[in-house]
């Protein structure tokens, strides 16, 4: 369909000026945080209500156009990255917290709702949404959803999937469905989880029931420096092996933390590495698990513990850790962040390894990320201006997924594939894995009109 | 017929050709494991066993389907870990496919939620008879579709479960329960709301009606007194204390829905607080017993079997959930609500283009 024609059509919906066709005004939607892409969306439909979502989505479906959902544009994968010749669906105004009920800790949201401002709502009846993603205070929950997002409290929570119940969602062709309700314990196929994380590729939720838990009694945080980042990385898996069960467990190197000291001034303890654990529960068990805790991180070869039960002080350790990604700005003019996953008891192998490979590729890289979970962060720090920079800063994030995989871990633990590791997934899927793949995105989405070339290459027409 | 297949390739065939296919575990829930009419065979997959790698220190595991969950147990409990979704039925034999495949999860589950949420990985024979994988086995990602949770509650109507990798969590060290008295089911909710919303960590939270509820408390043996009494000190109703080996046949018990009384079906609903005044309202002229479990996020129902499920399906699709019947004669697999709609229909076309699964 050509512009003009698609633009009428457009305005044929009736969405008066929340159709942005201004190049300026379209400018700012052609990327996410993954800046290396971008790609200028032919319209924009700046979506009032579900009716705007529904009608737009029905038109692109009758007049073959693809579509792009977004929320804020925090994608770290280019998973919210406009389609050549397709538009963009803008879910923020879709903002509402439509009800809490305390009584059966959940909260029904609109898409375009922010992650923390879930938590806001929550917060009065002392509950709160777990999944914290660092970019919780822009992110949405459509985006968080469609992503599966992760964070650092997920080691004891779980990710986005774990705290959604229901779906209310337009498939592609304009059809409208609901799927789980209130209960987290659910019967039949789970079409919410197979739902979640399905990169957009089977359409746009309208509603979400989510999932609140309830604030924890007590938080203790402590704090352990480490002579060298392998070493940091087997202590953790130490404390996973002893029993203990976390609710975060964090690794930030020496150059991290200069990022975050640089930026918001943690007042982290200075060191090759530092581990953030954080225990949470009812008051004596936390007093237990940290005495538990505290000898296990001393028989780790820790060099400096220190331990906080106090809200300033933590909430500034978790300010520091979270705005890390951003950080790195002070320390390099780019960066490309990965965030492969390998199994916890091979975390300490895996920093050294990626250590050895950037200093054999002569690239700084800063690891920052969800040591619990061995969900890594490397970023890859270099300067775009200098030739051939950007193409040896991905032939290292590639040397890193691939020794993801072959430690037996993935290529994503919650950034998802988006645009950008497309052909990493073969590492882990199988062409017949792959041909289901496309089956079911087929079967939902014919046209492959919704978010189409993320995750999965757009089959040939 | 039954036709019992051990290998893989064994059962890609019968997927492949001859009658449609219908898989069968343990049998612990035959209302879903019988084939529903003479064209369809059920195929026992139980041969399909054995714990194919687990690593105490990474708490992860992947075993086959066929794989009876009571071994699983013993093998986590050696060091000190467990299923934390307290899969019912594995004393009368459960696999660990079945639980998977029926969505089962019991009353322990309430700490750390269901089995939906411990699925890391799996493999299954979709309905061309390939054998395909989704997720992995590390406790962390998104990449690609989350098959894993698809096969939750999929009751072989989307794929053969073949192997699955789930995380597990450390072994509550001790337990003790807490029994309160309630003068109504609606005061008992009361308690429920109240107590899921505090910030005490509790293992199970059940109630038995009319006003019965049952609070369990897991963890360091020597901490069990202090928290125990915080939580009595937390419900005005008087409370008693159950200990050692009470504590643990009392959850038994209840595992193996050994509750049920002969001569009715047990069914499984999901549905939150709110719908419980509604359903009590079609249990009771029934004389139907219930256990809800999960803080009132799941419904046990123990429904005659000289009467119908008509008024109990009646109930649950006017409030728009769903029920499954577990044990007993039925020729309603689900009752209720469902849902899924055109997105349901599409994903079972894509992963079962041949109507080689029973349909209903």
């Amino acid at each position: 369909m050509g512009q003009a024609a698609l633009l009428s059509g457009l305005e044929s919906l009736g969405l008066g000026d929340r159709v942005l066709t201004d190049p300026a005004a379209l400018a700012a939607f052609g990327s996410d945080a993954l800046t290396a892409f971008h790609q200028r969306p032919e319209a924009v439909v700046l979506a009032a209500c579900e009716d705007d979502v529904v009608q737009t989505v029905r038109f692109c479906h009758r007049e073959g156009v693809p579509f792009v959902a977004r929320g804020s544009g925090t994608s770290l994968s280019g998973g919210s990255v406009p389609v050549e010749g397709g538009i963009v669906i803008a879910l923020n105004r879709l903002d509402r917290v439509v009800r809490v009920d305390p009584d059966a800790r959940i909260a029904v949201v609109q898409p375009g709702v922010i992650n923390l401002d879930v938590t806001a709502a929550a917060a009065p009846h002392g509950l709160l949404y777990a999944p914290d993603p660092s970019s919780q205070g822009v992110c949405s929950i459509g985006g968080n959803l469609a992503f599966n997002s992760g964070g650092a409290h997920c080691l004891k929570h779980g990710m986005t999937s774990n705290h959604v119940l229901g779906i209310r969602a337009v498939l592609p062709d304009g059809e409208i469905v609901e799927f789980g309700g209130g209960t987290t314990d659910p019967v039949g196929p789970d079409w919410v989880g197979m739902f979640c994380g399905s990169e957009g590729l089977f359409g746009i939720a309208l509603e979400v029931t989510l999932r609140l838990v309830t604030l924890a009694g007590t938080a203790r945080t402590a704090l352990a420096v480490y002579p060298s980042l392998e070493a940091a990385g087997d202590a953790v898996a130490r404390v996973v092996g002893a029993g203990l069960l976390p609710v975060a467990m964090e690794i930030m190197d020496a150059l991290a933390m200069q990022a975050a000291e640089a930026s918001v001034k943690p007042g982290y303890p200075a060191g090759a590495a530092l581990l953030i654990v954080e225990l949470e529960g009812e008051p004596e068990v936390v007093e237990a698990d940290a005495a538990h805790l505290a000898e296990l991180l001393d028989a780790s070869g820790a060099t400096e513990i220190t331990v906080t039960e106090d809200v300033t002080e933590r909430a500034l350790i978790w300010k520091g850790r979270k705005s890390a990604f951003s950080a790195v700005g002070w320390l390099a003019p780019d960066y490309i962040v990965q965030d492969g996953v390998v199994p916890r008891t091979r975390l300490g192998e895996a920093l050294a390894e990626i250590g050895r490979l950037s200093e054999e590729a002569e690239i700084r890289v800063a690891n920052v990320f969800h040591a619990g979970d061995g969900n890594l962060h490397p970023l890859i720090l270099f300067d775009g201006r200098e030739d051939g920079a950007v193409v040896r800063a991905e032939e290292l994030a590639a040397e890193i997924l691939r020794l993801c995989v072959r430690l037996g871990g993935s290529i994503t633990g919650e950034h998802g594939v988006g645009l950008e590791k497309r052909h990493f997934l073969e590492l882990m899927f199988s062409p017949d894995d792959f041909a289901l793949m496309h089956r079911l995105r087929a079967a939902v989405d014919p046209q492959g009109l919704a978010n189409r070339g993320k995750m999965l290459e757009q089959a040939a027409a | 017929m039954t036709l019992a297949l051990d290998t893989v390739e064994a059962l890609q065939d019968a997927v492949r050709e001859g009658p449609r296919v219908l898989p069968v575990g343990g049998g612990t829930k035959p209302a879903q494991s019988e084939p529903p009419s003479d064209d369809v065979v059920a195929v026992d997959v139980s041969g399909l066993r054995g714990i194919v790698d687990y690593d105490p220190a990474e708490l992860t595991f992947t075993a086959l389907a066929g794989t009876p969950v009571a071994e699983i147990d013993a093998a986590l409990g050696e060091h000190g870990q467990y299923l934390p979704f307290d899969p019912p039925l594995a004393a009368a034999g459960a696999t660990l496919g079945g639980v998977v495949a029926a969505g089962t999860s019991g009353s322990n589950a309430f700490r750390h939620g269901g089995v939906r949420d411990f699925v890391l990985g799996v493999r299954f024979v979709d309905g061309t008879g390939r054998l395909v994988a989704g997720g992995g086995r590390v406790v962390k990602n998104a990449a690609g579709f989350d098959l894993p949770k698809l096969m939750v509650g999929s009751a072989g109507r989307l794929g053969v479960i073949v192997q699955l990798s789930l995380k597990v969590f450390p072994r509550p060290r001790a337990t003790t329960t807490l029994s309160f008295a309630l003068e109504s089911t609606q005061a008992a909710l009361g308690v429920v709301a109240a107590l899921g919303r505090s910030a005490l960590d509790l293992d199970a939270l059940d109630l038995e009606p009319p006003g019965r509820v049952l609070v369990r408390v897991g963890g360091d043996a020597a901490l069990l007194d202090g928290r125990a009494a915080r939580l009595a000190a937390a419900v005005a109703a008087p409370c008693e204390r159950i200990d050692g080996p009470e504590d643990a046949a009392l959850w038994r018990e209840v595992g193996a829905l050994g509750w049920v009384p002969a001569g009715s079906r047990a069914v499984r609903v999901g549905l939150t607080a709110r719908d419980v005044a509604e359903v009590q309202a079609v249990l009771e002229p029934a004389g139907a017993p219930v256990r809800y479990s999960l803080g009132a996020n799941a419904a046990w129902i123990a429904w005659p079997e000289d009467q119908d499920l008509s008024a109990l399906d009646g109930v649950l699709s006017a409030l728009g959930v769903a029920g499954m019947v577990l044990t007993g004669p039925s020729h309603r697999r689900l009752l209720g609500a469902p849902g899924g709609g055109a997105f349901a229909d599409r994903i079972r076309a894509a992963l079962d283009p041949d109507d080689r699964f029973p349909k209903d």
